[in-house]
């Protein structure tokens, strides 16, 4: 329980850095899937099937497939933004400190809190949340299936494939 | 029934501003041309039948209130008399006729809609002017004119030049719009009332003739109209007028707007018959621009500068009448003269579009043959100009002016206007022996393109040819019982001999420059080139250096304080809190440097520093 | 078997999201920024299930499912800013697209 905690969560961790660091997209999408992965196994270890089953099949299958077919759309090959980012300590030192001084606020923090709840595993059913769902949460449910239409309308609007000469027509016609 | 024909005579070309306005270069240059010559062609019908319904007396229509404030009230009213309807047909009947010609001068031209919403709204414009039965309404159409005359000069905009000289005109006339102006404020405060017909019946119970109040009322109504009627000493914008298109130069500057001041006082007679010497200063002005302008127009060689010099001439003549208290013979000039000057303007523009833009005497000559129609036009309205006797408009008009100083006993102001004469006579010969005879100056007056449209190009120059004859004198319909008496209507001793004595000068014009430029032209030439003659010529060409003057006097000074003022050092303090405005805009513009991942860069930082703050203020967190 | 303690749960939210953070500001290709944002969103999730987890309530998974429906919608619309990007520019360099400055 506590062992597959620790570990999915070390392997999520190191993914996770994979990801931020990798240079080819289709490495750093898999790097992006098991980091997701381990998370749902987190949650599985935490006591929450259901959340981790979501992970899975929504993020892990749903979203980053769509980001596997935007990446294969575009036929990108590895960047080249690697030469400057990586090799000079100018580019990276500040972002990296900077988070790595949230990070440490945060921990901090969360020391400082005290919560001292433990997490014991206990099953939180699907069926709890879907009564929470359909129940007080309702209006959430509403909002969300108007984010995603809204956000069907704005990817279908935005993603189309643009035309140069009206491109170039706006630009000619502002005064 | 009149009073329909009235409203609709100046809502015609207010429809076709508005339609040729808002078209925004949509309507093509044959329905601009349309739209534009028709509007104002509806006008002249309505104006007919405003003058066929007329019962006589005066008639007033009140439409609406325009302001209500206290006992501020000025109405959009009009009041139609006889002095109403006469300027109406002219602006309606000259001005169609204009437009008509325009027709054809502005074929090819670019912009042709705008010259026409131009045109039409100026024709609205100076209807209202004369219409106003208040000096708020007249006011209103005064400036109305002003702004088309400046857009209308400034037609060819994409030469600087002539951006200036309509600028110049629009600032000149605006110091004479000024002075109006404080006039109306010095009438209002005074007499509490905007009216016309109110003002004139109340000021003479109010006021004592030659009273103060009664001398600055009138000083500032004449500062205006000498702005607008280009008379000494704001008369400097006028020539440079000339840069518009020429059917502009004949309707506003000629024909209309330069003779809205004679309107305006010849309405106001009331208000300077109590001012007698003001009255005296309005002919002593007329007289000096009239012969100012009469020996400047001697030395151009650009052929509408000596026109426009000419109008000058012309309206010093009719403010010599004003001076005098000949109102009527003042209006009845002004519309003689609006006819043959404007069948001389347009003449002239027949000439110039037929030599491809060629307005330079020196270049042009022996036309005669080649533009019979023009040089008829010219021949015509010439005669006119020198008030050749009994055959002309001119010479009735211009007869009744020198009576009429005759009779008030101003023998100065009628040797003047016999002086004047005879430099007419010269300068016109000169005119037309210029431009019409003698070799070609260049290939465009070697072969020159005449005008063929019988519609457009013919039929305004006959019609105004016929009315710049005795028949233009005619058809006046004389407005003796509208003004207070004449000098020259109690006694008629000397009319006759002054009638010869006006023969006399026009005819010693003519035979004089026919002398001098049919058999001393060389002579002529000689002393022009050298010595005293060639500074005479000098300083008239250049109209006895007036703009010279107002540029070392004003101008120059102004430009001068100007730049004192741009070192003023309470100005820099206000100016501080601009300075530093812009240095933390400079600032912030920098961050303003386009690249998300900086934007993410400071709001993590921002949001970190809030958090370390957090974790180290003391029992935070918690 | 004496539990997960509440705070590394959390903790490891924090290391996630900061990683998510840096991979944000260091990145200046568009997949890999957008990829950071959804580690970001995946580490506030894991937040309210640790903490649904920990007090046994409900209302933390309901929190999760908003999210992640957030995280479909900010992807898809990002993706297609994307390839507007790349017809754009022919490159995914945000960098690039950076003529709204000043």
């Amino acid at each position: 329980m506590e062992l597959a905690f620790y570990l999915s969560s070390l392997v999520a961790v190191l993914a996770t850095v994979g990801v931020i660091t990798g240079t080819n997209p289709v490495h750093a999408i898999v790097y992006l899937i098991v980091s997701l992965i381990a998370v749902a196994l987190v949650f599985f270890a935490l006591g929450a099937p259901f959340a981790g089953a979501l992970e899975i099949i929504v993020y892990a299958g749903a979203i980053m497939v769509l980001f596997v077919f935007v990446v294969m759309m575009l036929n990108l090959h590895p960047d080249a933004e690697r030469e400057q980012t990586w090799t000079h300590p100018r580019y990276w030192l500040g972002p990296s400190v900077l988070a790595l001084v949230l990070l440490a606020a945060l921990v901090a923090l969360l020391g400082q809190g005290g919560v001292g709840e433990t997490i014991d595993g206990e099953l939180l059913t699907a069926k709890a949340v879907g009564m929470t769902l359909f129940g007080p949460w309702l209006m959430v449910v509403e909002l969300s299936a108007i984010l995603l239409l809204a956000a069907l309308v704005t990817a279908s609007h935005v993603g189309r494939r643009s035309n140069p000469l009206r491109n170039n027509e706006n630009r000619g016609g502002t005064p | 029934m009149m009073a329909m024909a009235v409203i609709l005579s100046f809502l015609f070309p207010l429809v076709g501003t508005l339609i040729l306005a808002f078209s925004a270069g949509r309507l093509g240059p044959r329905a601009s041309a349309t739209v534009g010559v028709g509007s104002v062609g509806l006008a002249a019908l309505a104006t007919l039948w405003a003058v066929l319904t007329h019962t006589g007396g005066s008639q007033g229509v009140t439409l609406w209130n325009w302001i209500s404030v206290g006992d501020f009230q000025p109405t959009i009213g009009l009041a139609v008399d006889g002095l109403t309807l006469v300027m109406m047909s002219v602006i309606t009947g000259v001005g169609f006729l204009i437009h008509l010609f325009a027709a054809w001068y502005m074929t090819g031209e670019a912009g042709i809609t705008r010259f026409y919403a131009w045109m039409n709204l100026f024709v609205f414009s100076m209807l209202l002017l004369v219409l106003g039965d208040n000096l708020l309404l007249l006011f209103l159409g005064w400036e109305g004119v002003g702004l088309c005359s400046y857009g209308l000069i400034g037609y060819y905009y994409q030469n600087s030049a002539n951006g200036q000289a309509a600028f110049k005109a629009f600032v000149v006339t605006r110091i004479g719009d000024v002075f109006l102006a404080l006039g109306l404020f010095l009438i209002f405060m005074e007499l509490g009332t905007l009216d016309i017909a109110t003002i004139l019946a109340r000021a003479p119970e109010l006021w004592e003739p030659g009273s103060t109040t009664a001398n600055l009322a009138a000083l500032l109504v004449l500062g205006g109209a000498l702005g607008k009627s280009a008379q000494v000493p704001l008369h400097t914008w006028l020539p440079d007028a000339m840069a518009g298109p020429t059917p502009v130069s004949a309707l506003i500057h000629a024909a209309t707007m330069v003779t809205a001041g004679v309107y305006l006082i010849a309405r106001l007679n009331g208000l300077f018959l109590l001012a007698p010497d003001v009255m005296l200063l309005v002919g002593v002005i007329g007289a000096a621009s009239l012969l100012l302008a009469a020996f400047a127009a001697l030395a151009q060689t650009d052929i509408k500068r000596v026109l426009a010099y000419s109008t000058m001439s012309q309206i010093g003549y009719m403010f010599l009448a004003l001076g005098v208290g000949a109102f009527d013979a003042a209006i009845f000039h002004l519309v003689t003269h609006a006819f043959f000057k404007a069948l001389l303007f347009l003449s002239a523009g027949a000439v110039i579009i037929s030599c491809h833009h060629e307005q330079d005497m020196g270049k042009l000559g022996g036309l005669w043959r080649k533009l019979p129609v023009a040089y008829g036009g010219f021949i015509v309205g010439g005669a006119a100009l020198v008030a050749l006797p009994l055959v002309t408009a001119g010479f009735f008009s211009k007869d009744e002016i020198l009576w009429q100083a005759m009779a008030a006993d101003q023998t100065g102001l009628l040797i003047v206007g016999l002086l004047g004469a005879v430099l007419t006579g010269l300068y016109t010969v000169r005119l037309i022996l210029g431009t019409f005879h003698g070799e070609p100056g260049s290939d465009h007056a070697r072969h020159p393109e005449p005008g063929t449209n019988v519609f457009t190009h013919h039929l305004p120059l006959v019609v105004l040819a016929v009315l710049s004859t005795f028949i233009g004198a005619w058809i006046y319909p004389g407005l003796g019982e509208l003004f207070p008496q004449a000098p020259g209507e109690t006694t008629d001793s000397g009319h006759t001999l002054l009638q010869v004595l006006a023969m006399g000068a026009a005819i010693a014009g003519l035979a004089l420059a026919g002398w001098l430029f049919l058999m001393r032209r060389q002579w002529l030439d000689d002393i022009a080139r050298k010595g005293a003659g060639a500074r005479l010529w000098t300083l008239w060409h250049h109209a006895w250096g007036f703009d010279a003057l107002f540029d070392r006097v004003l101008v120059r000074p102004w430009q001068w304080s100007v730049r004192m003022l741009r070192f003023d050092f309470i100005n820099m303090i206000m100016n501080l809190p601009a300075v530093v405005a812009r240095v933390f805009n400079a600032g912030l513009v920098r961050a303003q440097n386009g690249r998300t991942r900086s934007y993410a860069l400071v709001m993590v930082f921002g949001a970190t520093l809030i958090l370390v703050a957090l974790a180290l203020a003391p029992g935070g967190g918690a | 078997m004496n539990g997960i303690p509440m705070e590394h749960g959390l903790i490891l939210a924090s290391i996630l999201f900061s990683l998510g953070l840096a991979g944000l500001m260091l990145r200046r290709s568009m997949l890999f920024v957008l990829m950071s944002l959804e580690v970001m969103l995946n580490s506030a999730a894991l937040a309210f299930v640790v903490g649904a987890t920990a007090w046994n309530q409900p209302d933390g998974q309901a929190m999760f499912l908003l999210v992640i429906t957030l995280a479909a919608a900010e992807a898809s619309v990002g993706l297609a800013l994307m390839i507007q990007l790349y017809q754009r520019f022919r490159s995914l360099d945000l960098d690039v697209a950076s003529r709204m400055r000043g």
